[in-house]
């Protein structure tokens, strides 16, 4: 029971921190996950996120695999339910609040400020995900270069064409099959 | 006060269209999706409600997909539907992911599997490095945001600060920084 607790209590607090998306969580929810309560371990977390990818939907509905790690099926609700909910009920009351201060300068102000800070968060958030996906110390070099290249071929692809992105997270599956087995 | 009448929508409907985003929407990119459905299929929202609702979506906390299920099904059905917007967005993936967590629980330990993840795992950090670089292009080239870019990062992704810490202490200098005021003496 506690540790549905602590679950709730982090991803809850998450959950109103997510400013600019899932993303931006990324580092924190890691950090919670993974050295603060040792519910996962860094690999996987992000073997999580990957499946996250391969699903439909808003992808960060995977942090409910990380509740169903560390208490079955009620962590799993539990997250779920801590993780959306207290967002989904602030921007409810908040949004009545800013149709209501429509043309309101101060509107343009924080739009304005908070676009680097969520840019870094999101940075930052690719940074927490790379430093296992794209870079893993406990493998050797060939294997490494093999995984950034794959992410350098999918911003590559990206920028490029207007191909579907998840066709990119597949081709990374079948390109992970093939070159590093 | 002009906000044009919203089309009466049944709540069924409503849980179905959003339903539909969240099973067929991958990648990260569900901004396009809900577009295409509300704006062009649906005719919910005309252009400037889908950018005014996604301003406020991606300001708050929270997924951008879901603050928009919220935004829009608030206009169109109150707090009823707002909930069940929300619940047609998560639960389709939801039910999948869990399915998907299932099998991974069960052929974790076979190699092939862990390859074929650690590849999706490598393509999905090249997935988010492109969006964040879209999405933020304006603020990296512009020096007077690029410092709050980097500060940012380094505070969040090198030294670990709590995103709490982090969005109290920076957050309000930012807003400052671009307040209306100075936005009137042209800089």
């Amino acid at each position: 029971m506690t540790k549905i607790v602590e679950l709730i209590n982090v991803f809850a607090l998450l959950s109103l921190l997510a400013v600019g998306g899932g993303t931006a969580v990324l580092p924190q929810m890691k950090h919670d996950t993974t050295v603060t309560h040792e519910w996962v371990t860094a690999d996987q977390f992000t073997e999580i996120y990957s499946l996250g990818q391969l699903a439909p939907g808003p992808n960060m509905t995977c942090v409910m695999l990380i509740g169903y790690e560390v208490s079955g099926v009620a962590g799993l609700i539990a997250v779920l339910v801590a993780f959306f909910f207290p967002a989904c009920l602030l921007c409810y009351f908040v949004s009545q609040i800013w149709d209501a201060a429509e043309g309101s300068p101060w509107r343009d102000a924080v739009q304005r400020g908070m676009a680097p800070v969520v840019i870094g968060l999101m940075l930052a958030g690719c940074y927490a995900l790379g430093k296992t996906a794209s870079y893993n110390p406990t493998k050797d070099w060939e294997f490494n270069v093999l995984t950034l290249g794959i992410g350098g071929v999918v911003v590559a692809v990206l920028a490029l064409t207007r191909i579907n992105p998840a066709l990119t997270i597949l081709g990374g599956g079948v390109a992970g099959y093939f070159l590093l087995g | 006060m002009s906000e044009p009448a919203a089309p009466r929508v049944s709540l069924a409907k409503l849980f179905g269209v959003f339903a539909l985003i969240g099973v067929t929407s991958f990648g990260g990119g569900i901004v396009a999706y809900l577009r295409h459905a509300l704006v062009e299929k649906e005719k919910w929202l005309d252009e400037d409600g889908f950018m005014g609702a996604l301003e406020i979506a991606q300001t708050l906390p929270g997924l951008n997909s879901t603050n928009m299920s919220v935004i829009v099904g608030r206009k169109l059905r109150g707090p009823l539907g707002a909930l069940v917007a929300v619940l047609g967005m998560i639960l389709p993936g939801a039910v999948i992911v869990t399915a998907l967590g299932f099998a991974y629980v069960a052929f974790r330990n076979d190699p092939k599997v862990a390859v074929v993840l650690t590849g999706v795992a490598a393509a999905a950090v090249g997935l988010l490095l492109q969006v964040t670089l879209k999405i933020g292009w304006k603020q990296l080239i512009r020096p007077k945001d690029l410092i709050f870019v980097v500060l940012v990062f380094v505070m969040v992704g090198i030294f670990h600060i709590s995103l709490l810490v982090t969005l109290v202490t920076v957050a309000p200098v930012a807003v400052w920084l671009n307040r209306p005021e100075l936005k009137k003496e042209g800089t």
